[in-house]
């Protein structure tokens, strides 16, 4: 195991390192010590290699992640593993903001609480939180799933596309174009392999499915009092 | 169009509610929707024709046309990145979505651009082969939608956009309706089929100029401190955002007057909000100088850019580069009266079309139709668009030698004059004959 302590080096030269083993991979397990919330920790990384950081971090950590199987051991700032592609990312504290955004595949697991806006933009990950969710979390979701094991706040999937959403407790208010959803066969085969992959411990049954009513796909004069 | 109508001498059109106004508000009231259209600001604005040169007399001697150099070519990025883009002539192409734009426009944009040494710039729907195949030097816009964007295609980017607005919806996110969506641009968006595509206005994780620092320190580390990073703004309130963008660590900072182009927005949008081009290039340039950056970051200025006394003027207000939209669609054939019984067909005419949002853009530029498409030959419309910006450039060089200038980079605002008091009082250039310079600063 290659060990990195970001009060020695930086966050430049780890993820250096890290951008490395893209080209040769010489090491697949990496841990980072001491990250005290720096930003931009571990992002952009492209190869099947395992990183444990053992702190908190700031903003963007693991952005864009490919492959890669990331796991925080604290909280995470804002924009944890956005725009992911592939990979893991495990956040085993909170996660503030905008948690997964954008993200186009892997998966996010939470384990906390995730702030606002939680899975925004969404286009093919799949995101478990064992805690709840903040305001406004998937909103615009395009594609991939949001599971939530606690709560969700206020205008959960507004303006939503095609993600599968699932919360297991109270929802405060749906936002624009976003309805509760019959619980199919089909769909809890779903959660239970998704909840099975992210390794959390909940009957898929006790879930409710939220998604996207289509109301909003096309413009309508009628559906002015939505926008 | 009303000059067809033959109006009764005594007859007067009131000039509040002329025709044109008469026809919106009957149009209002008949569907219940505001209008959406493609182009830019068709309203007049003070622009670059309210400003002159003054040529080399006694006071200045002036360059041989055609014996001695000067130079066109730029290099941006100088600040931070690791590869900074050189341009051959400092006129880019804006950024235009695949999606919005057929992939052979896509593809002659690359062709004619690469001709001339200057970039391309992508949009909306992320970036497509052909583009990157035909384009030698390709800037990758970084957009709120955040559509098609991954770390592969950021890091075969030569320059990386963090757009933040344009100049024809400053405020405004990205439109693209159904009709458009094909299952190609569909599924390079990750969206239905057929749906209306309204990308968000703001970025999804980050919000004000601090989060940008942060942000654009991850694209950085993302790409290893390889290439430029250019921020994108729709001219506003240009004095203050040009300045955090600076602090925020911009390499490069495009500024779009109102007169900028788009795909699809509301016409309330592209007529009312934003300044014009040539009160935006004082206000960007004074922020860099007084923060000691003018030159280092580098400024492009893009809006309503058509020919070689634009680019010149510009560049005298202080700009690096400009980058041209509306003007390099006309190039490739856009708008062209060969098309004229077709545009009629669709209740339009050659010249004033502007619903590029509908996708039946006879000339195949704005559209998915496969059809319509195929009408443009990417390779003939390159070529055309190598040689409009040929075109641009001498004429540049031909007034920056008349200026007694080795550069176009040389050109100053002391070169200029202006018009009219409103023209002087934006671009801070003295009212031609006189040294009076109105207001004296924003």
């Amino acid at each position: 195991m290659k060990t990195i302590n970001l009060t020695e080096s930086t966050v430049r030269d780890l993820n250096q390192a890290l951008h490395d083993q893209t080209v040769e991979c010489t090491e697949r397990e990496w841990e980072v010590l001491e990250p005290k919330g720096q930003h931009n920790i571990a992002c952009g990384l492209d190869q099947n290699i395992s990183v444990d950081i053992k702190g908190p971090t700031g903003y963007f950590c693991a952005g864009m992640n490919k492959k890669a199987h990331i796991t925080i051991h604290g909280n995470a700032g804002q924009g944890v593993a956005e725009n992911m592609m592939s990979g893991t990312v495990r956040v085993k504290g909170n996660a503030s903001q905008a948690a997964g955004a954008t993200a186009h595949g892997g998966l996010l697991v939470i384990e906390g609480d995730a702030g606002a806006r939680c899975g925004i933009s969404m286009k093919g990950v799949d995101i478990v939180v064992k805690g709840s969710v903040g305001h406004m979390s998937c909103f615009m979701g395009q594609a991939g799933s949001l599971v939530v094991c606690g709560d969700a706040g206020d205008a959960l999937g507004d303006s939503l596309y095609e993600t599968h959403i699932y919360v297991k407790g109270e929802v405060k208010s749906l936002g624009a174009d976003c309805i509760a959803k019959e619980m199919r066969e089909e769909h809890i085969e779903e959660l239970t392999e998704l909840l099975n992959r992210a390794g959390v411990d909940e009957q898929a049954t006790a879930f409710k499915r939220y998604g996207t009513a289509r109301q909003l796909y096309n413009f309508k004069v009628d559906n002015t009092s939505a926008y | 169009m009303s000059d067809d109508i033959k109006v009764k001498p005594g007859l007067r059109e009131s000039a509040t509610f002329d025709r044109t106004t008469m026809t919106e508000i009957r149009r209002a009231a008949e569907t219940g929707i505001y209008d959406i259209r493609g182009f830019g600001a068709k309203r007049k604005l003070p622009h670059f024709d309210d400003l002159l040169f003054l040529g080399a007399s006694m006071s200045r001697y002036p360059l041989e046309g055609y014996r001695e150099k000067c130079n066109t070519s730029v290099t941006l990025g100088t600040r931070y990145a690791k590869k900074p883009i050189v341009l051959d002539i400092p006129v880019t192409i804006a950024g235009m979505s695949f999606g919005a734009l057929s992939a052979n426009a896509k593809e002659a944009l690359g062709r004619g651009a690469s001709l001339m040494g200057t970039s391309t710039t992508t949009g909306d729907g992320g970036m497509t082969p052909e583009e990157r195949g035909q384009s030698s030097k390709l800037v990758y816009q970084y957009l709120p939608s955040r559509y098609g964007m991954n770390p592969d295609d950021l890091r075969k980017a030569d320059a990386i956009e963090v757009v933040l607005g344009q100049g024809a919806k400053p405020g405004g996110g990205g439109m693209l309706l159904g009709q458009k969506i094909t299952d190609r641009v569909a599924k390079m968006r990750t969206l239905p089929m057929g749906v209306d595509q309204r990308s968000a206005c703001r970025h999804p994780d980050w919000t004000g100029p601090d989060d940008l620092a942060i942000k654009i320190q991850e694209l950085r580390e993302i790409t290893d401190w390889q290439v430029p990073i250019y921020i994108k703004v729709g001219a506003t309130r240009t004095y203050y955002d040009v300045k955090l963008a600076v602090k925020a660590g911009a390499d490069v900072i495009v500024v779009d007057g109102m007169q900028g182009g788009t795909a699809a927005t509301q016409e309330v949008f592209i007529e009312h909000v934003g300044i014009p081009t040539l009160a935006a290039i004082p206000q960007a340039v004074r922020a860099l100088q007084e923060m000691g950056m003018h030159r280092k970051v580098q400024l492009i200025v893009s809006g309503g850019i058509r020919n070689g006394a634009d680019v010149a003027k510009c560049m005298a207000l202080g700009a690096d580069a400009v980058a041209i939209g509306t003007a390099a669609l006309v190039a490739l054939g856009c708008n062209h009266p060969m098309y004229e019984e077709e545009f009629k067909k669709i209740g339009s005419a050659a010249g004033f079309y502007d619903d590029y949002h509908e996708g039946k853009d006879p000339a195949g530029i704005s559209t998915q139709d496969p059809e319509l498409m195929k009408r443009l030959d990417p390779v003939t419309a390159g070529r055309h668009l190598a040689n409009y910006l040929n075109v641009l450039t001498l004429e540049a060089q031909t007034l920056a030698r008349a200026c007694g200038k080795n550069d176009l980079r040389n050109l100053e605002p002391e070169d200029l004059v202006a018009l009219t008091v409103e023209s002087a009082a934006m671009a801070n250039v003295p009212l031609a004959g006189t040294s009076w310079i109105p207001g004296k600063g924003f």
